[in-house]
């Protein structure tokens, strides 16, 4: 099976990756001081894009800014290459940069992402972009932006754990299950997008740089390679991931993000692995049934 | 066999053929020009260039024709547009006393210098439909003047009468809104993002591009005793103003174009505080083309937004700078509702299993603890 | 409004692309403190600037962010040129620069004469770009923090006697300070105030 990498020509009439040079470097400006801040959000003057905000625009404006002639893209939305978002966001660089675009997460110098972190740990050279919501994590505990700065400006989260514990109190356990609050670098308490917490162990000390663009809400924040992030959690209430008691149907994996597919009217269910590369690799790989690998194709 | 969703281009790709295909309609009827839309729905194209923050007839009114109508797509199409240009410069500040009016009225006086034009208004239509409208060549006669009616005035007669608020200066009991010597420009929310608490060139600029429905709302709260103040439409004119730019190696203005806007300034009471007497204050609203309604909601905004400069009491919904300015952006806002259209399954995903979790504990009391526990 | 840079595409492409490259290379420095990134493509030296500082302003400075010269610099050809190129206002206080060009480390000010961020808005801050004749790994201090595996070391040649520990101080300011990039002819090194640093 080899999946060849895309490319077209270039669309006439717009400049390379569609925003003009000096949004581009207000945006570079805004992304060198994120990294040297990291899970600090910087503010920058967003533009509109072609496609809706909420719809990955900062994502897009992040990669924009980033990508150059050689790079090599890769854009999923939960976990998928081929989902509608993922598409169109991947022939919009296609038509707007020409460069190639690729499904294989190993290939991409890029890798834009919606709610996941791909399988397949990533290398130094590469970049992950995430599409963020609201980044703001302290925001539907404090709607007001003057009183969240101040509260990241002085480092109290009290606000933050509070809401976590009563959860315990109320549930027994923490009710987050996705945008589960970080604390970066030991300063910074940070939303990692709406990423599941399966997700969150990965961002700890990634190697690859990992940047956040939320558009509509106009910041931009970072994670250096090798930086702690750490879940918020309690001593007596351990962060602890989602588990599974079934395995891909597919292709056997039994460490995957797993999707709930409904079969049928009567109840039936199958999971199957939520990062598409990852599952149709292992089935490529012979990790299963070979039949049951092609079928699926 | 399951087999794992494929497809994605080609489905998008025949649902924009889809589109293009409604979007022209009946193919018997003959497809509407850019220029009927720029000439016959003007004021729909002066709400897209308005909220699009980008003044082209033409361009706005090829955004009305690829959005179906739909104007907030179009005025997202012309930001998306606007996007892609670059900047040339700032130009000098429109000069809206000099303004050739079509239309000015004042309802704070009965008559003043210049006096009330009425101009093009629907004010005082009686809202029937004109049935003659809908087959064409059947309109009432006289509705429409012949092109070269000597009734309407060319535009060099158009006039520039002085405004309405300076008649109030002599006595000082209007604030007049002069730049002050320590004035610095103002800001550019397009290139720096809105930070809180925002000063009122940056406000002003967010309410004159946010969603007219939006401000008109929250206008007409302040005028239901959600934040008082006493407005009076202290002047409204709409005409074409000249755009002048100081190109540096000049080092003087040359006029570079004429745009047509729409001016309200309302007057409303002020009963004084200790730094400032009583008199009357301003709010201040201006939309490209004719957009009174635009106009009027800004300036009612504008001022409920003063309070806190004006030290009155804050408490309604228009007087709140980080709701009021966050959220009258209708491109920001259609996006981000329309985004719960997109997948979002790794998300229920995960809220599934906690709700199976949470529900297990709900329905057997005593046990549910070490469920829970048992579950972590 | 003058020398408004070109943007768009009659002609940009090659712009466009050379900047990007060039902030790639900051990006991939700042976030590897401490690690020499060459740049791949760089302009002439302009009066005593060399490439590398000149090909950091040109991608990343206009008429957004004042620029603060030394002032031997800045009796050379160097200001007009980026005022040219990049728009960018030229200020004589480093309190009100967004970018700093220090060509001689020996005349460079105190780190803390630039602006550091405030509380809320961490980075509204300065980026220093200090000229250095060598930069040379494996040797000099020790650099520690986010972006650094484990540890890494770095010598430049001619930097004055205290300016390792006013990187520090600029380090215990964090999440305030100001972010530097060490250039020498044609390659540079970032030292934001993330990095930690003994000596």
């Amino acid at each position: 099976m080899t999946m060849p990498l895309h490319t077209e020509a270039r669309a006439a009439g717009y400049n390379f990756a569609f925003l003009d040079e000096q949004t581009k470097r207000a945006l570079r400006r805004a992304l060198l001081k994120a990294v040297a801040i990291p899970g600090y959000q910087v503010p920058f003057a967003s533009r509109e894009m072609p496609m809706p905000f909420g719809w990955g625009t900062g994502g897009i404006q992040v990669t924009a800014s980033l990508i150059g002639p050689d790079d090599v893209l890769k854009v999923i939305d939960q976990g998928s290459d081929d989902t509608t978002n993922a598409v169109s966001i991947r022939k919009f660089f296609r038509r707007m940069t020409g460069v190639r675009t690729t499904e294989r997460t190993e290939e991409a110098t890029i890798v834009q992402t919606r709610h996941r972190v791909p399988e397949r740990a990533l290398s130094d050279d590469q970049i992950l972009v995430y599409q963020v919501p609201i980044p703001e994590p302290l925001r539907y505990l404090e709607p007001r932006e003057t009183e969240t700065r101040k509260l990241h400006a002085l480092s109290e989260y009290g606000l933050m754990h509070v809401k976590l514990y009563e959860d315990i109190a109320r549930h027994g356990h923490i009710a987050t299950t996705y945008a589960y609050p970080v604390m970066v670098g030991d300063r910074y308490v940070m939303d990692p997008s709406p990423i599941p917490k399966f997700d969150n162990p990965k961002m700890h000390r990634m190697r690859s740089l990992q940047l956040f663009g939320a558009g509509r809400e106009q910041r931009v924040y970072a994670v250096p390679p090798f930086t702690s992030v750490r879940s918020l959690d309690f001593e007596d209430h351990p962060f602890a991931v989602q588990t599974w008691d079934q395995t891909c149907a597919l292709c056997g994996a039994g460490d995957s993000f797993l999707d709930e597919i409904v079969t049928d009217d009567r109840g039936g269910r199958m999971f199957v692995c939520s990062d598409s590369d990852y599952c149709s690799r292992r089935r490529g790989d012979g990790e299963t049934d070979p039949a049951r690998g092609a079928a699926a194709e | 066999m399951y087999v794992a969703v494929k497809g994605g281009e080609r489905a998008i790709d025949a649902a924009h053929d889809w589109l293009a295909e409604e979007r022209r309609g009946d193919q018997a009827i003959p497809e509407l020009t850019v220029g009927q839309i720029e000439g016959q729905l003007s004021l729909a194209v002066d709400r897209v260039m308005a909220e699009g923050s980008l003044f082209d007839r033409e361009l706005a009114a090829t955004a009305i024709k690829q959005a179906r109508g739909d104007l907030i797509e179009a005025i997202f199409l012309v930001r998306a547009y606007r996007t892609t240009l670059s900047r040339f410069g700032y130009a000098e500040p429109v000069d809206t006393e000099k303004m050739a009016v079509k239309r000015r009225i004042s309802a704070a006086f009965k008559d003043l210098p210049g006096g009330q034009v009425l101009g093009p208004t629907f004010d005082y239509t009686h809202r029937l439909i004109d049935l003659g409208l809908a087959e064409p060549g059947l309109e009432v006669e006289g509705a429409a003047p012949p092109p070269d009616d000597p009734a309407a005035p060319a535009h060099d007669d158009l006039m520039s009468p002085p405004r309405v608020v300076a008649l109030l200066d002599d006595e000082g009991l209007l604030e007049q809104e002069r730049p002050g010597p320590g004035d610095g420009d103002p800001g550019d929310i397009t290139r720096q993002p809105l930070s809180f608490p925002a000063d009122r060139g940056e406000r002003l600029q967010a309410l004159a591009r946010g969603d007219e429905g939006y401000l008109l709302s929250l206008g007409y709260s302040t005028q239901r005793g959600y934040g008082r103040t006493h407005p009076f439409a202290g002047e409204i004119r709409h005409g074409a103003v000249a755009v002048e730019y100081v190109p540096p190696e000049l080092g003087f203005p040359i006029v570079v174009g004429e745009i047509e806007v729409t001016e309200c300034q309302l007057i409303n009471q002020f009963a004084g505080s200790r730094e400032r007497p009583p008199q009357f204050t301003q709010g201040y609203g201006l939309a490209f083309g004719h957009g009174e309604r635009k106009a009027m909601s800004m300036a009612l905004v504008d001022r409920a937004l003063r309070s806190e400069e004006l030290g009155e009491e804050i408490g309604a919904p228009a007087q709140d700078q980080e709701f009021v300015l966050a959220h009258a952006d209708n491109v920001q806002a259609t996006g981000f509702v329309e985004h719960l259209k997109l997948p979002h399954y790794v998300d229920f995903q995960s809220e599934l299993e906690l709700i199976r979790k949470l529900r297990d504990r709900w329905e057997t009391p005593g046990q549910s603890e070490m469920r829970a526990e048992a579950a972590e | 409004m003058a020398g408004q840079p070109p943007s768009g595409p009659p002609g940009a492409a090659d712009l466009a692309t050379v900047s990007q490259a060039v902030f790639r290379s900051a990006l991939d420095a700042i976030a590897h403190p401490g690690k020499i990134v060459a740049l791949s493509a760089v302009p002439e030296a302009i009066g005593c600037a060399n490439p590398a500082a000149v090909a950091l302003l040109m991608a990343l400075a206009d008429s957004d962010t004042p620029l603060w010269i030394d002032p031997t610099a800045r009796t050379t050809a160097l200001p007009d040129h980026l005022r040219f190129h990049c728009g960018c206002p030229v200020v004589d206080d480093p309190a009100l620069a967004a970018f700093a060009l220090a060509t001689d480390p020996a005349t460079c000010p105190p780190l803390s004469d630039f602006p550091v961020g405030t509380p809320e808005y961490p980075d509204r801050s300065a980026t220093l770009i200090l000229q250095v004749d060598q930069l040379s790994a494996g040797r000099g201090v020790r650099l520690t923090g986010p972006g650094i595996e484990t540890q890494t070391s770095l010598a430049a040649s001619a930097l004055p006697p205290d300016f390792w520990a006013q990187v520090a101080a600029n380090n215990a300011l964090f999440p305030l300070g100001i972010d530097i990039f060490l250039a020498d002819d044609r390659r540079i090194v970032a030292l934001p105030r993330s990095v930690s640093v003994e000596f």
